[in-house]
């Protein structure tokens, strides 16, 4: 009736996990009542839960990253206070069962659920305003992705109450993550929320891609392009290309481990080379559809807040592009101690190394950036020449590594452990950060506050040198990764300074929280009225803060690179007379993507816990929702001119006096204003 | 007007002091770094495998720091210079292009990288695992099973064998052979060089030497299980004569390997202990090798 579950999946003798539990378990009860006391259910529905809106999606990405920061956070310090803890004869205070499962539930968490839902978030929320266009090309397709990604995270969650997570490392390696040597239901539970949330990064990733190549505002060539949206098309032409070849792999374990099929066997011709081979041919693109977006995100801070241009626009592109291809032709560098032989290992090292050039352009044309600007020093820049200096050094350990020979003697030491937090700390957080805070006055109105947005940048950037220095140092010393404990006592003082490393950047991620609680409540001091608090360049900032549903009344016409910029130079600022605005039509809000996501956790669930009449519920329910969408016809709504210009008009009296004005005199001062800057951009 | 001057510097050696101090613990934290890096790991190497492959990490960082110094220089002379209160910094709001930085920001990165992929061509060629070093003496043969979770050498052509302790002779050439009786490890000796996979029904190889007498650590690199972390064995390096004389000692000390005793070596242990075998009968690399002998856990055996 209920499978393999039952009362003993309930980890009752691990105090810390029952500890966890329960404040978990109280957050979320509390959460529950204060949103049914306050009468909030009806708002979060209508307005977040069943939006269509790509930003709406993309804050609730951004959300959701946020929240599983932490709890990949919690389960990184708990490893370094239990490295600090147990060396030479000494066992620290987590047995290697539980270790173990923290250990790959960091990795996998921080990878799938943090670094992935921030980019896509991020992706999701800019670039279709970037684009001058009105949202995605898949408007409900977006909610779905989203909402199936939140699936996984349930179910990866879930494993921390219910049964056990993978004991195997993030990329589940056969013949370890095998029927034979991991029978419990952790790695069944690390394959399905995968298996999900891949899903909805395959779908976002579809859906992005057709949104740049098809949508863009009138004018706007594939060289007027922001160099943010490149950076998107490229992100997503690899998960397009990458994320395909995960989910057939994790397909294949599937079947090894649930039909008793033999992939990747020791037995009866399975192959756990294949594995490898295949998880990394996803898994190199897939640092790229990290870092690649980011660097989009440092272009556009850099030039923004050095008052110019980017510089070499075209080679940021070529070098985009360039990082696109050659990313697939480098995973071999993950295992070139797999014996691979001499020509096979150096034409991946050499491969691999081909990646810094294009990269090595990118630091060189932010460096010519900043070069003859104005650079004013607000949060986001601080991040940026954060990541440059830190950057440049994890690339280089990483073209250490590349050097085949090197690696022999630091592959999976501590210094590659140390070496791709520095890139994905140094670059994927610190731009995901620069990014949060850059964008959020387009998304909420208001500026995130300065003085502690800098003592968090402060608290990431000493706590990773912290951190992760010394892992170098250890990784040279001949420390492996993964090691519940260790008999070299020498290696405890480093590790204990990699300890506080870790506590600083705890007091970096307390200090995010203040600092969105604070900003809140101040959010009338740091109200955006203009639209346009920093000064951009880009379309996203021609339009009010937060923007309207349609985001452009009327799509803008673009005729450079900074295309709002331009607009600005020119004096085209002004907003259209009302009798140009026309109906639109908005794709209706939709709820298939939560329900969708409520049938994939049950689906998921019962496979896991292998209660396979639950699992035939899950799939129907999915099938069922999926076929009532698909006989929908009243899909769109439509917003009437009117309503559009009134808006519109409300917007253009920025420095709006009072509300308790006569309407009259508003209205008037309202007409004035447009009138006046139609009349001042006529020429256009 | 003395006391003034007092003044002004005191007012300013304490404005410097916070740097000052932070600058010296930054020193020491490296400087400690540095030195502690050097002890046992492969920075401290004590073979020809080991000492070539620091000759490599310190030539690629070397060249690689000359590029990466300076850039980290400029980015933070340019940002302070151009800061948006220096009225002296020239402002130049549209400038974008200039073909002959483009020109340099592509041949730099473009150069280092054809430099350094030559040597890394180079090298993986002269230090590829399964190559034979060069020597005048004939190699010593050692098979390496990897059990759960300890380490079996087998010495084929003395017939012994041993568990979690390698001994070598100093300055002959180990040819090791390798496999693994269920999942994945890695073989890996820091202070003699390079480390390689080992893997169920297949066999790599690896050549090895120790140039010094000594005591080393060896361990598995890749992690394989709930006793990954003590898969750990003791390498001990000393003269030919010494070799000998422990391989007769080893020989003396009897019991032998046979297929019951091995069958106990394959279930999963945790147990670190170092044994010795005088007599291998039936040698069962091979079985291991071919995939004809393969173990499983049971979840019980397992934690």
């Amino acid at each position: 009736m209920f499978g393999r579950l039952s009362w003993s999946a309930i980890p009752f003798d691990q105090p810390i996990v029952m500890g966890t539990c329960a404040t978990v378990g109280f957050v979320l009860f509390a959460i529950l009542v204060v949103t049914t006391v306050k009468g909030w259910w009806p708002y979060l529905w209508r307005e977040w839960i069943t939006s269509v809106d790509h930003k709406r999606i993309g804050v609730m990405y951004m959300i959701l990253g946020l929240v599983m920061l932490v709890r990949g956070f919690s389960d990184a310090i708990m490893m370094r206070a239990q490295q600090a803890l147990a060396a030479g004869h000494a066992q620290g205070y987590l047995p290697p069962e539980h270790y173990d499962q923290i250990f790959s539930a960091h990795g996998t968490i921080m990878i799938f659920f943090v670094a992935m839902p921030f980019v896509v978030g991020l992706m999701n929320f800019a670039v279709p305003l970037q684009l001058g266009v009105r949202d995605v090309a898949f408007p409900k397709l977006n909610s779905v992705s989203f909402w199936i990604t939140a699936a996984g995270v349930l179910l990866v969650n879930l494993s921390l109450f219910l049964g056990e997570f993978a004991c195997t490392g993030w990329l589940a390696y056969p013949p370890l993550s095998e029927l034979a040597y991991s029978p419990g239901v952790g790695v069944d539970y690390y394959l399905w929320s995968l298996q999900l949330s891949g899903l909805g990064t395959l779908l976002s990733g579809i859906n992005l891609t057709t949104t740049i190549l098809k949508l863009r505002a009138p004018g706007m060539g594939y060289r007027r392009m922001p160099v943010f949206c490149w950076t998107a098309l490229a992100s997503n032409l690899l998960i397009v290309a990458a994320f395909p070849v995960l989910t057939a792999t994790f397909a294949m374990l599937l079947l090894d481990r649930y039909c008793g099929f033999h992939f990747f066997t020791n037995d009866l011709g399975g192959n756990p080379m294949m594995y490898i081979n295949l998880i990394w041919i996803w898994g190199h693109p897939e640092v790229y559809i990290l870092a690649i977006p980011v660097f989009g995100v440092f272009s556009e801070v850099v030039a923004t807040f050095s008052g110019k241009p980017l510089f070499g626009y075209r080679s940021m592109v070529l070098a985009t592009m360039a990082i696109c291809v050659l990313s697939f032709v480098v995973w071999l560098h993950h295992f070139f101690t797999m014996g691979a032989g001499a020509n096979v290992n150096a034409f991946f090292g050499v491969a691999t190394m081909l990646i810094a050039i294009p990269t090595g352009v990118k630091v060189f044309n932010w460096l010519f950036t900043l070069y003859g600007g104005r650079v004013q020093y607000t949060v986001p820049i601080y991040w940026t020449i954060g990541f440059m200096v830190t950057f440049v050094i994890g690339g280089m350990t990483g073209v250490l590594q590349a050097i085949p020979p090197a690696d022999f003697v630091l592959h999976n030491s501590l210094f590659l452990v140390a070496h791709f937090h520095n890139v994905v700390i140094g670059a994927v957080v610190f731009g995901v950060m620069a990014g949060m805070t850059y964008w959020f006055p387009k998304a909420f109105g208001f500026r995130l506050n300065e003085p502690l947005g800098k003592a968090v940048f402060w608290c990431w950037f000493v706590g990773f040198y912290l951190a992760f220095m010394p892992l170098y140092a250890l990784g040279l010393m001949g420390a492996t990764r993964r090691m519940q404990h260790y008999p070299n006592t020498h290696w405890q003082p480093l590790m204990l300074v990699a300890l506080a490393g870790a506590v600083v950047i705890l007091a970096g991620i307390a200090l995010t929280v203040t600092q969105i609680v604070v900003s809140i409540r101040q959010r009338h001091a740091n109200r955006d009225r203009t639209g346009d608090p920093w000064n951009a360049r880009t379309l996203e900032w021609s339009m009010p803060s937060p923007p309207p549903a349609w985001n452009f009344a009327q799509l803008p016409n673009v005729q450079s690179t900074d295309a709002f910029w331009q607009m600005k130079e020119e004096g085209r600022l002004g907003r259209a007379l009302s009798s140009a605005f026309v109906d639109l039509h908005l794709p209706r809000n939709s709820p298939v993507g939560i329900f969708l996501a409520f049938f994939a956790v049950i689906l998921g669930f019962a496979l896991i816990w292998r209660i396979y009449w639950l699992a035939g519920v899950g799939l129907l329910g999915a099938v069922a929702v999926a076929l009532l969408e698909f006989w929908k016809t009243d899909l769109e709504m439509r917003i009437p001119a009117q309503d559009v210009a009134a808006f519109e008009r409300a917007q253009a009296t920025p420095a709006l006096p009072a509300p308790n004005h006569d309407p009259e005199t508003v209205h008037q001062i309202a007409d004035d204003r447009e009138s006046v800057r139609v009349a001042s951009g006529g020429r256009a | 007007m003395p006391q003034m001057d007092d003044k002004r510097t005191e007012g300013s050696v304490a404005s410097r002091r916070p740097l000052g101090q932070l600058v010296g613990i930054v020193g020491c934290l490296v400087s400690s770094l540095v030195l502690a890096s050097c002890r046992q790991g492969v920075l401290d190497p004590r073979g020809p495998v080991g000492k070539a492959e620091r000759v490599m990490l310190f030539d690629a960082t070397a060249i690689m720091l000359a590029v990466i110094i300076p850039v980290i220089i400029l980015t933070l002379v340019f940002a302070w210079w151009f800061r948006a209160g220096n009225r002296r910094a020239i402002y130049r709001p549209n400038w974008e292009y200039s073909g002959r930085i483009e020109l340099i920001v592509w041949s730099i990165p473009a150069l280092v990288i054809v430099f350094l992929g030559g040597m890394a061509w180079i090298a993986s060629h002269e230090l590829d695992p399964p190559r034979p070093l060069q020597s005048s003496t004939l190699p010593v043969e050692i098979e390496v099973v990897a059990l759960d979770w300890r380490w079996l050498f087998i010495y084929p052509q003395e017939h012994i064998a041993t568990v979690n302790h390698l001994m070598v002779p100093t300055g002959v050439p180990i040819h090791f052979r390798l496999t693994s009786t269920s999942v994945m490890n890695s073989f890996f000796i820091p202070q003699l060089g390079s480390q390689i996979y080992t893997m169920p029904g297949m066999t790599t190889q690896l050549y090895l030497q120790a140039d010094q007498a000594g005591t080393y650590t060896g361990f598995s690199a890749q992690f394989s299980g709930p006793g990954f972390a003590d898969m750990q064995f003791t390498v001990v390096a000393d003269s030919r004569e010494k070799f000998q004389d422990w391989l007769a000692e080893v020989h003396e000390q009897g019991g032998a390997l046979d297929s019951s005793k091995f069958a106990e070596l394959v279930r999963p242990s945790r147990a670190a202990e170092e044994l010795t075998y005088g007599s291998v009968p039936q040698d069962p690399f091979a079985a291991v090798a071919d995939g004809r002998l393969v173990t499983r856990w049971s979840p019980e055996e397992a934690l």
